[in-house]
């Protein structure tokens, strides 16, 4: 018996809960894609699916492409989508002119999203869809299920969530309503990049410092913000992480524009 | 902007560094309790007082609490959402982030509205500690005790209780202890003992961090010490394997069983058995990508197995190892909390959703429904939104069933109705051994720290109840003590509790007919229990001449229960008479005499027959010693501390 492991690491956890997470969601909701953002959560996110599905991730992946992205990020896509033999979809937004004009003018663009997600949903008739949000990045997301039923039109009613414990997920929907699954709800910035090292896992190099600055967080281009920094390797970044005190969304304009701008923007179907 | 070349991870990825190291992973404790006793402040405090706000929040805060134009309120930084803030109640569970010296939290805050019990549910479930938050000045009121009962339900057994606002009743120590008596009463009742009772301010700040100069008669814990003692969870690697099955996937040559482990450990070259349809195949390879290949797995890990047969196996199905599997059963008694606004009644038919198998079963009865504040058991014909109830399912297909006494992950459901998680139970046991309708109140059996698992790991053995059945004159006496001396000259802990020794003393007040002989075995059949759960094997013998007794007996003992009948005919017995009982029967001295006045009803399902008119006393013996020592052989994983 010497020989079995008696004490999982933090990570491993984490990853046996996600794994748990995908093969539930893979399993009750059909057809179901994942969201491929491709920051560093997102890449986290199909490394685990790999795991949880041996080698293979068996449901399309989808970036909703707002055609803002930084040069490198489509570098990436178009390298990863290949290497990882992904069955990649892509679609494109809707332009801003389309979007509600109320909203702040960064949160408008960003809504530009909601709404190409939204089509996606609508055009393969899915009934999951997988994203990488996190309860720490932001208030509204703490708040979140693992399993999040979104009515018809993305909406999300966070008045009334469904009950969700002891790891039983809620896979019911109504007629036109998709799930959300979230299977890194429970993961901290700083453990994506301890398990991006651990595992080698390919990312973007925009994360790393180039010239005093560095994205900590990846959005389009004309709405996120570098922030100040030298971290340059993996070591830098964790080592940075555990010291500061700067959310990680503090380069995200649609964060802070209104006080309740974000919390709109995921009611209405935002990730 | 130029293009920067891709980095390969090889490329930033230094050698020297331990980050990836095992770190303490992260401790969720819920903050429970009445609305308005100051959860959501006391939150704010423990942020803000160990330094984990992030930078700009204390002025983004301040500045809405301004622009409501209050003081500062803490609770603000959690109740995030807008309307929230505007009705100062928390609509959801929230997660929040900290740390202390010694490791990283996630708090989980459940709101106190009653109408948001199904968010505090889902909140607590998550936590391995819970801090019960009780106003100072109004004590303990209604949601205080759901949630204190809530608590015991989700299986939760860390409980410590803050007393806030000991600013408004003026830091008086009595009123304080008034308080603290009262619920340490309440939580007594449910089994729960609260491992501190902490007077504090979260407004103010008094004994979160440092002890307060405010109450120099509190010399206990401050908040933050007081969660640094909660001690993690560890997975259930040494009870019986449990392992759901997810789903079977093939997606190249491989035809993978995929699951969670929940409970035990599994390694190559086991034989598995898959409830409930009793196939079995041994693990051929524990499958892994990007990672090296295992040989063995434990609970909490998530698995994917290659099996050397190619067996019908389907999601909902579990794995086990053969010697331990879950009972089979068509009925199984819950105790559920319900959480749908439509009442549950008797004829409903809703989804038992037990680990990954769900099960269609009707409502059979609602045995009791339990008063919060009195926690009395009370006859009802429904149990309506966030109600405690005990309720006997049936189901047409076979429930592969675990008890929650000694499974905690598959002891456990949901209820679905129309795709809906509607309520939460854990189960009792089948409806022939949950005998509980006859209890005058809610009785919570004591959670012992140590485990059936780890007694029978100490001792080699586990704990066994040895029924031997038999006319007078059988022999059953002569070979349960010389199976006692046998198995203890083998280093096991045995006795033997002989009938005529617990006449003399427990049952002296029992005579010899019918209902008193029932009243007899009832009460051996409970101490033989209490001796087996203390790890010992129990040899019983008594004629026990019922069928429904020794069945009665069965059930109180449980799964450890082995009926030998030592068998021989009337003559055979008579001419024996050892003690010249038969003889005097026979002359009308003793009435109600098994097999001359009173009937003896041969067992026809015993685990063991031994014949001892037609085998040599010897011969019966080792026969007997060698089944036991069969039986009482410590599960897969109970082995680690003797091996």
């Amino acid at each position: 018996m010497s020989q079995i492991q008696n004490t999982q690491s933090d990570l491993d956890q984490l990853e046996a809960q996600s794994i748990f997470i995908l093969r539930e969601a893979y399993s009750r909701l059909k057809p179901i894609t994942m969201l491929w953002s491709l920051g560093k959560d997102s890449n986290v996110m199909v490394w685990l699916a790999k795991k949880a599905f041996l080698g293979h991730v068996p449901f399309p992946v989808t970036h909703v492409d707002t055609g803002k992205k930084f040069p490198e990020m489509y570098d990436f896509r178009d390298r990863y989508a290949k290497e990882w033999n992904l069955n990649l979809i892509v679609r494109d937004c809707p332009p801003v002119e389309e979007i509600d004009p109320t909203l702040p003018p960064a949160a408008r663009s960003a809504a530009r999203k909601t709404i190409g997600l939204k089509r996606v949903i609508e055009e393969f008739g899915f009934k999951g869809v997988i994203a990488g949000i996190r309860r720490d990045e932001q208030a509204t997301r703490a708040k979140e299920r693992v399993f999040s039923p979104r009515a018809d039109g993305g909406a999300w009613d966070f008045r009334d969530q469904p009950a969700e414990f002891w790891d039983h997920f809620n896979a019911g929907l109504p007629d036109g309503a998709h799930m959300r699954i979230h299977p890194l709800l429970a993961w901290t910035e700083l453990d994506i990049w301890r398990y991006v090292q651990r595992e080698e896992i390919p990312l973007v190099p925009l994360y790393f410092a180039r010239n005093g600055k560095r994205y900590r967080s990846l959005g389009d281009s004309d709405i996120t913000s570098p922030v100040p920094s030298h971290a340059n390797s993996l070591d830098e970044i964790i080592a940075e992480l555990r010291s500061t005190k700067t959310s990680e969304r503090a380069g995200r304009a649609m964060d802070h524009e209104r006080e309740d701008a974000f919390e709109r923007l995921r009611a209405s179907g935002y990730m | 902007m130029t293009v920067l070349p891709l980095i390969t991870p090889k490329a930033i990825v230094s050698t020297a560094n331990d980050d990836t190291a095992p770190q303490q992973a992260r401790f969720p404790f819920a903050i429970v309790g009445h609305v308005d006793h100051g959860k959501s402040t006391l939150i704010g405090r423990l942020l803000h007082d160990t330094g984990s706000l992030a930078e700009g929040k204390l002025a983004e805060l301040q500045a809405a609490s301004d622009k409501r134009g209050g003081t500062l309120e803490w609770s603000f930084l959690l109740d995030s959402f807008q309307a929230e803030r505007d009705q100062g109640i928390t609509i959801d569970t929230t997660q929040i982030f900290f740390q202390t010296a010694k490791r990283p939290y996630v708090i989980i805050d459940a709101p106190g509205h009653k109408e948001f019990l199904k968010n505090a549910v889902s909140g607590v479930a998550q936590a391995q500690a819970a801090l019960l938050v009780i106003d100072a000045a109004e004590g303990v009121r209604e949601q205080s005790r759901r949630h204190a009962l809530i608590l015991q339900l989700l299986g939760l057994r860390q409980v410590a209780v803050i007393v806030n606002k000991i600013d408004l009743i003026d830091f008086d120590p009595v009123r304080f202890q008034s308080v603290a008596d009262e619920i340490t009463a309440f939580l007594a009742e449910l089994g729960l003992t609260p491992q501190a009772i902490v007077p504090i301010s979260a407004r103010h700040g008094d004994n979160i961090v440092t002890r307060s100069t405010q109450t120099p008669w509190y010399q206990g814990k401050t908040v933050i010490d007081l969660l640094d003692g909660f001690e993690a969870a560890r997975p259930a690697t040494e009870l019986p394997l449990r392992l759901p099955v997810q789903d079977v996937f093939k997606f190249d040559h491989r035809r993978l069983v995929v699951g969670r482990i929940e409970s035990g450990r599994v390694k190559v070259g086991d034989t598995l058995t898959f409830a409930p349809t009793g196939k079995s195949a041994k693990v051929a390879s524990i499958e892994t990508w990007n990672a090296a290949p295992q040989i063995a797995a434990a609970a909490g890990q998530s698995v994917a197995l290659t099996l050397d047969d190619e067996l019908f196996i389907e999601r909902g199905m579990v794995a086990t190892h053969p010697e331990r599997t879950p009972h089979l059963t068509h009925d199984a008694v819950l105790r559920l909390f319900w959480l749908d606004s439509e009442a549950l009644e008797p004829g409903d038919r809703i989804t038992l959703k037990v680990a990954t198998s769900e099960y269609p079963v009707s409502i059979e009865g609602i045995r009791a429904v339990i008063d919060v504040d009195s926690l009395d058991r009370q006859v009802a014909d429904r149990v309506t939104q966030n109600g405690i109830a005990e309720v006997l399912v049936r189901s047409r297909n076979l429930i592969a069933l675990d008890q929650v006494d000694e499974f905690t992950k598959t002891g456990r459901a949901v209820l679905v109705r129309n795709g809906d998680i509607v309520g939460g139970a854990v189960i009792l046991g089948r409806a022939s051994e949950a005998n509980l309708a006859d209890e005058p109140r809610l009785l919570f059996s004591p959670d012992h720290l140590v485990t059936n698992a780890a007694r029978a790991a100490a001792n080699g053995h586990q704990g066994a109840v040895i029924w031997l059945t038999g006319l007078s004159g059988s022999g059953k006496s002569t070979l349960a003590m010389a199976l006692e001396r046998e198995l203890f000259a083998k280093g096991r802990q045995v006795y033997v509790l002989d009938g005529d020794a617990l006449r003399s003393g427990l049952n002296n007040d029992l005579g010899f007919g019918p209902e008193q002989r029932v009243e007899n075995i009832r009460r051996t059949a409970q101490v033989a229990r209490l001796f087996a759960d203390a790890g010992l094997i129990v040899i019983t013998s008594l004629i026990s001449p019922y069928a429904a007794e020794r069945d009665n007996a069965r059930n109180i003992v449980g799964r450890n229960f082995h009926e030998i009948y030592v068998k021989a005919d009337l003559a055979t017995c008579e001419a024996r008479d050892p003690k010249g009982l038969y003889a005097r029967a026979r002359a009308g001295e003793i009435r109600n005499f098994t097999g001359i006045d009173a009937p003896y009803e041969a067992p026809t399902d015993a685990s063991l027959v031994l014949d001892t008119a037609a085998t040599s006393p010897d011969a019966a013996l080792k026969n007997l010693v060698t089944y036991v020592e069969n039986a009482v052989k410590p599960q897969q994983g109970q082995q680690s501390a003797s091996a």
